[in-house]
């Protein structure tokens, strides 16, 4: 046998596949032929690493050497350099933003010194395509254990025990919620993997399927002994084709290996998973809605009760779990619940996964213990504010939560205290925000998001929330009236209140929390018609400072609406009530005259 | 079921478990109201989708409000329907949805029966604070027994549980999301090209204009100042006990005499029955039925004089086209004898006579339009009004409906039997049917016509009738979904049915899609059945084959009932259509 002196492990998760990683591999593959150092050397590829923004990543094991958006013109180097002559390409490591020096080692990196993982912990360690990787990190012994050691009940118990809530968005206990599955009457029951993953930027779930999907398959087996459901399905939206095809890729391999099938470890359980494929509507990732979909049905949302834990997927007791909630079930049958409750706060325990992007530095996905604080994962991991610009609030939750602002940064991060200061915990998403984003376009943006996805079932959510936009769009074309504001209070608050579903009902908290924190931004907006961060285009005026003017008749020529004038060698004005902020006075001026709002 | 302890409103009370925050409401007489719900009490229809959130109500913690239908009472529950917050919700869901609507009250075909407008008045609503983009949709006029404007449509869902669970034709389902919202049949295409029935159900649920009868009031009058034209004028059944609701009358008030009258002031030159064609159905249907027994044919046979039924089996069961009875309907019966038998003792050319029908039925208009229904071309029923485009002809003429005289049908095709006035309800055409086939198979006269067994309103009925030795099973189905399964069995080879008579709407023609609306109130229904029965007994004939002006055709004109003549003039075919 080839003794294997060393590891070139190459992302492979969307991200960097789509800066060309699987080019990277072949690649590297070939290099290393040239050279003869096949045998020796393996190129790997792996799960996700988390520090998208600087993809492709590419890391060198044992060195511990951790490269940076790699290109193809750099493996060469990598080779002859590190793999030969082992030497560090020390352009290729990271630089930390701040201090502006170069590190080697993620043990090093601010992004990763603060992150606790648990969802993630396979991701970026192993290949997600070898089964045999996963088994080497502990895989499937939390299933043997609970089948062979374990009774339903005490597996619900240590769930419950462990504090472990939905990662989805809603928070409700895992294993409360297994209990009442386990508990409702019916021969026949279905455990269901909610990976309709669908708040703009997060990309979690995503990346746990990509990376370690054998942590959700395993989950949900235990999942399904402990509530009496022998099938799973995982309910996954077609935009995630790489996911999809290593979901299905481990699948027969955790059959091949009885780890799914009968008997299971002789335990007389038997448990199987199907993958079904979504559309890829944001409502089915409710759990009803999603049931529906799964149906065959239009993925719109019922009411509650009854809960799919009575009456879900064909009217049987069913158990809807998000990815990443199911990916922290086996270290905490194998740690215990109390290894898991010492980590986060007194009601959130345990890690959480956010996406962090945005006008941060290091974007990415970032797994931190709860209760860590904003400051210290847009500061301390995400290394601050791209450019050295200022913060201005952050967006947690997606479309369904809040911004947040300077004064609760430093607030320590679980379900109820984003909560209480307007937000949500949502499923980890996390935009950062500098001068720079209006905040009246930023709750358009995500009010476009929430009436374009909203099904149409209820009356508030399908024309509510279109009137709300509406608004939303007058105020930022300068059309606004003040009697505006108020409306969109009113139905804000009415749609929250009266819509059927959770998107409905979380619909208006952009528009609430930017109206509580940024009141001035929409006053500005509808009485001055002025947008501080100049994102509103209509509201965008440009003039023509009279010092700098020399009266050459280049803006006026090139002003598509003629509404620059001024005779040559005189000093030249903008009316600005015909002016339509095309720009190209601004770039047809040689002496910087025109200035730009 | 126990009883529960809430306080509603801040009184207590005691309630059945399981019942809706809604009923419990309506129990002690607390007006809630709704948009979307619907319950067809005593039928096992309800459309429970909780979408229009016209009924919500605050319960102590929650967070949320409850839509009050769908909510059911648990113990401890306290609700106030009458708090600020409960009425600024409901308040606010029908300003939402008049935003979004093209408020033409003053012109569309649901002014005054509209719930959306009801409910707007109700609510008091002057000004709409939240006006904006509207749906801007084509209609949908492809077909000749309905209007689809999705612009009118308010996402309740009510013609989706009529079409889906009631009928089991799926054709309605929501399209498109979000605000660009509306039900319609898969992709938006024409009801034309769809499987609908056009049995009207959906039309007879829909509480705004979004689904309504195609208008042919238009071309009945353009025919009746037409001095070329000898209008004639037939009446179903079912007309004749539900017409007065629409002048202030009784569900079930038999108004025959006055329908006659009222026909010929509006100018018809003759006024018929279609209970004659009926009877004229009966005779050949029994014919047929005793042919298939005697000579080992197709069994169960199944009447065929429900078009959308007829329809419903091409589409959903194009294998079992051998099945149903070849007979026409007595709409079209009546048409085709009108057009020869008619045109010659009357002595005018076929080509001048323009044959009028009054249906309670949507399906009955694409009936006449079937091109093996109509003879070189030419319909034999040229005209389908509902009953409720009758009484609309009757207001715009300004006939005081209620107090006028009774007249007589006109001769020929105007007598009639009790066996064929029950053809307006589930179970009466087989019961008339019986009574013909018993007397003919045994040669004996029937002492009690009333075959009780073959009536009542379950959706299916199951009974026996002893033909001498012979036992004549039979099997009634109303509501397309009943149907299915009947066929079901039958395709199986699991069918014990010798005859099988099925309706396509709840109740049978009398809870037909054209027939004045009922609002969900299924008294009316019950009241129209009633009636009709009514009717029956108090004919002096109540068995098809007494009929003497049927005697009289079948001698001078059709000879032999089942012979040559009768299958060129009242048989018919059906045609295999696409399940979509």
């Amino acid at each position: 046998m080839d003794t294997v002196r060393s590891h070139i492990m190459v992302c492979g998760g969307t991200g960097c596949v789509s800066s060309d990683s699987e080019k990277l591999i072949t690649l590297f593959k070939e290099k290393l032929s040239s050279v003869g150092y096949e045998k020796e050397i393996n190129v790997i590829r792996t799960g996700c690493f988390g520090f998208c923004g600087q993809g492709p990543i590419v890391k060198i094991h044992p060195d511990n050497v951790f490269y940076v958006q790699v290109k193809l013109d750099d493996v060469d180097e990598i080779i002859e350099e590190h793999i030969v002559k082992g030497r560090i390409v020390k352009r290729l490591l990271y630089e930390e933003p701040f201090y502006k020096r170069k590190v080697q080692s993620t043990s090093k990196m601010d992004f990763y010194k603060k992150q606790y993982r648990i969802a993630l912990r396979n991701c970026g360690i192993i290949n997600p395509e070898e089964i045999e990787e996963y088994i080497a990190y502990d895989g499937y012994e939390a299933l043997g254990k609970a089948l062979l050691e374990m009774s339903p009940v005490e597996i619900t118990n240590i769930l419950k025990d462990a504090g472990l809530r939905g990662r989805g968005g809603g928070g409700f206990p895992t294993g409360l919620k297994w209990e009442f599955t386990s508990k409702s009457p019916g021969d026949e029951k279905y455990i269901i993997c909610n990976a309709d993953e669908g708040d703009p930027g997060a990309f979690m779930d995503r990346s746990i399927l990509e990376g370690d999907p054998h942590s959700v398959l395993e989950a949900m087996a235990i999942g399904g002994y402990a509530t009496g459901a022998n099938s799973g399905i995982v309910y996954i939206r077609a935009e995630y084709p790489l996911a999809i095809k290593r979901l299905n890729i481990a699948i027969e391999q955790a059959r091949e290996l009885g780890f799914l099938g009968k008997d299971i470890f002789a335990s007389g359980f038997d448990f199987d998973i199907s993958v079904k494929l979504g559309a890829g509507a944001f409502v089915c990732g409710e759990e009803t809605a999603l049931i529906h979909s799964v149906e065959g049905k239009r993925g719109e949302p019922t009411k509650k009760p009854p809960f799919p834990s009575e009456s879900g997927y064909q009217g049987k007791p069913t158990t809807v779990n998000n990815v990443e909630t199911f990916a922290n079930v086996c270290p905490i049958i194998l740690k215990g619940s109390e290894w898991f409750s010492s980590i986060g706060t007194e009601t959130s325990k345990g890690t959480k996964v956010f996406a962090l992007a945005g006008s941060v530095n290091n974007v990415g996905l970032v797994e931190v213990p709860m209760g860590t604080t904003l400051r210290e994962i847009i500061y301390d991991i995400g290394g601050g504010i791209i450019g050295g610009k200022e913060f201005k609030a952050v967006q947690t939750g997606g479309p369904s939560g809040g911004v947040i602002t300077t004064a609760d940064l430093d607030t320590p991060i679980d379900y109820e205290s984003l909560k209480n200061i307007g937000s949500m915990m949502g499923s980890g998403g996390m935009i950062i925000m500098d001068e720079t984003s209006c905040m009246v376009n930023i709750a358009k943006f995500y009010l476009d998001f929430s009436q374009d996805e909203s099904c149409g079932k209820c009356t508030p959510c399908r024309i509510g929330v279109k009137r709300m936009y509406e608004i939303l769009e007058r105020i930022t074309k300068g059309e606004g009236e003040l009697e505006d504001l108020e409306k969109l209070e009113l139905l804000a608050n009415m749609i929250k209140q009266s819509s059927l579903c959770g998107l409905g009902q979380t619909a208006p908290n952009p528009v609430l929390s930017t109206m509580k924190y940024f009141k001035e931004e929409y006053i500005e907006h509808v009485e001055n018609h002025y947008c501080r961060a100049g994102e509103c285009k209509d509201l965008l005026k440009y003039s023509i400072d009279p010092d700098k003017c020399i009266g050459c008749t280049a803006c006026a020529k090139v002003c598509p609406v003629n509404c620059i004038s001024g005779k040559a060698k005189e000093i030249h004005e903008i009316d600005k009530n015909e002016c339509i902020s095309c720009g190209a006075c601004f770039d047809a001026c040689k002496f910087d005259a025109v200035i730009k709002p | 079921m126990g009883k529960v302890n809430i306080v509603f409103n801040d009184m207590k009370l005691e309630v059945e478990e399981g019942t809706t925050i809604l009923e419990a409401a309506k129990n002690i007489g607390v007006h809630i109201p709704t948009l979307c719900h619907l319950d067809l009490e005593g039928f096992g229809i309800v459309n429970q989708v909780a979408s229009c959130r016209v009924c919500v109500v605050e319960v102590e913690g929650r967070e949320t409000l409850v839509p009050s239908c769908a909510e059911k009472v648990y113990e401890g529950m306290v609700i106030h329907s009458d708090s600020i917050k409960a009425m600024s919700g409901r308040r606010m869901a029908v300003e939402l949805l008049l935003s979004n609507h093209p408020k033409d009250c003053l012109s569309c075909a649901k002014n005054l029966e509209c719930e959306l407008q009801s409910l707007a008045q109700e609510l008091g609503i002057r000004d709409i604070y939240w006006e904006g983009e509207r749906l801007n949709y084509k209609k949908d006029t492809s077909t000749f027994s309905l209007i689809k404007d999705p612009n009118k449509c308010v996402m309740c869902r009510r013609c989706e549980t009529m079409c889906n669970e009631v009928q089991t034709c799926n054709v309605l389902s929501a399209v498109n999301r979000g605000f660009e919202s509306f039900v319609g049949p898969a992709f938006n295409m024409d009801m034309a090209d769809s499987a609908c029935t056009f049995c009207g159900q959906c039309v007879a649920v829909c509480p705004t204009a979004a689904l309504t009868e195609m208008d042919n009031t238009g071309q009945v009058w353009n025919q009746l100042v037409n001095p070329k034209k000898h209008v004639v004028v037939q009446i179903a059944p079912a007309v004749r006990v539900a017409i007065g609701e629409m002048f202030g009358l009784e569900p079930g008030t038999l108004t025959t005499g006055k329908i006659v009258t009222a026909l010929r002031k509006l100018g018809f030159d003759g006024v018929f029955d279609t209970n004659f064609g009926a009877d004229l159905t009966i005779i050949e249907e029994a014919t047929e039925l005793i042919h298939r027994i005697k000579h080992n044919g197709t069994l169960p046979m199944l009447t065929s004089c429900c078009p959308a039924w007829v329809k419903f089996f091409e589409h959903q069961f194009p294998d079992l086209l051998d099945i149903p009875s070849t007979c026409k309907s007595p709409q079209i019966m009546f048409g085709t004898i009108a057009k020869t038998y008619y045109a010659k003792k009357q002595n005018i050319n076929p080509e001048n006579i323009s044959v009028v029908s009054i249906m309670p039925c949507l399906a009955k208009k694409a009936e006449a339009k079937r091109p093996e229904l109509t003879k070189d071309d030419e319909s034999n029923v040229d005209i389908v009004i509902t009953t409720r485009e009758f009484g609309r002809m009757m207001k715009s003429a300004g006939i005081d409906f209620a107090n006028l005289p009774d007249g007589e049908f006109d001769k020929i095709m105007g007598e009639s039997t009790g066996a064929s006035v029950i053809f307006g309800t589930t179970g009466g055409v087989i019961e008339a049917a019986v009574r013909t086939a018993y007397e003919w198979l045994t040669d004996e006269e029937l002492e009690d016509v009333n075959f009780k067994q073959l009536r009542g309103l379950d959706g299916i009925r199951e009974a026996s009738v002893f033909i001498g030795e012979t036992e004549l099973k039979i099997g009634i189905a109303h509501g397309l979904g009943n149907a299915r399964k009947l066929l079901e069995d039958i395709k199986a080879g699991k069918s014990k049915f010798h005859a099988i008579e099925i309706m396509a709407c709840p109740g049978g023609c009398i809870g037909g899609g054209g027939q004045p609306y009922h609002h969900g109130d299924m008294e009316v229904l019950r009241k129209r059945q009633e009636a009709l029965y009514i009717d029956d007994e108090n004919k002096v004939r109540r068995k098809s084959h007494e009929n003497k002006e049927i005697i009289q055709l079948y001698k001078e004109f059709i000879g032999e009932p089942y012979g040559e003549k009768a299958h060129e003039l009242l048989h018919t075919h059906y045609v295999a259509r696409q399940k979509i």
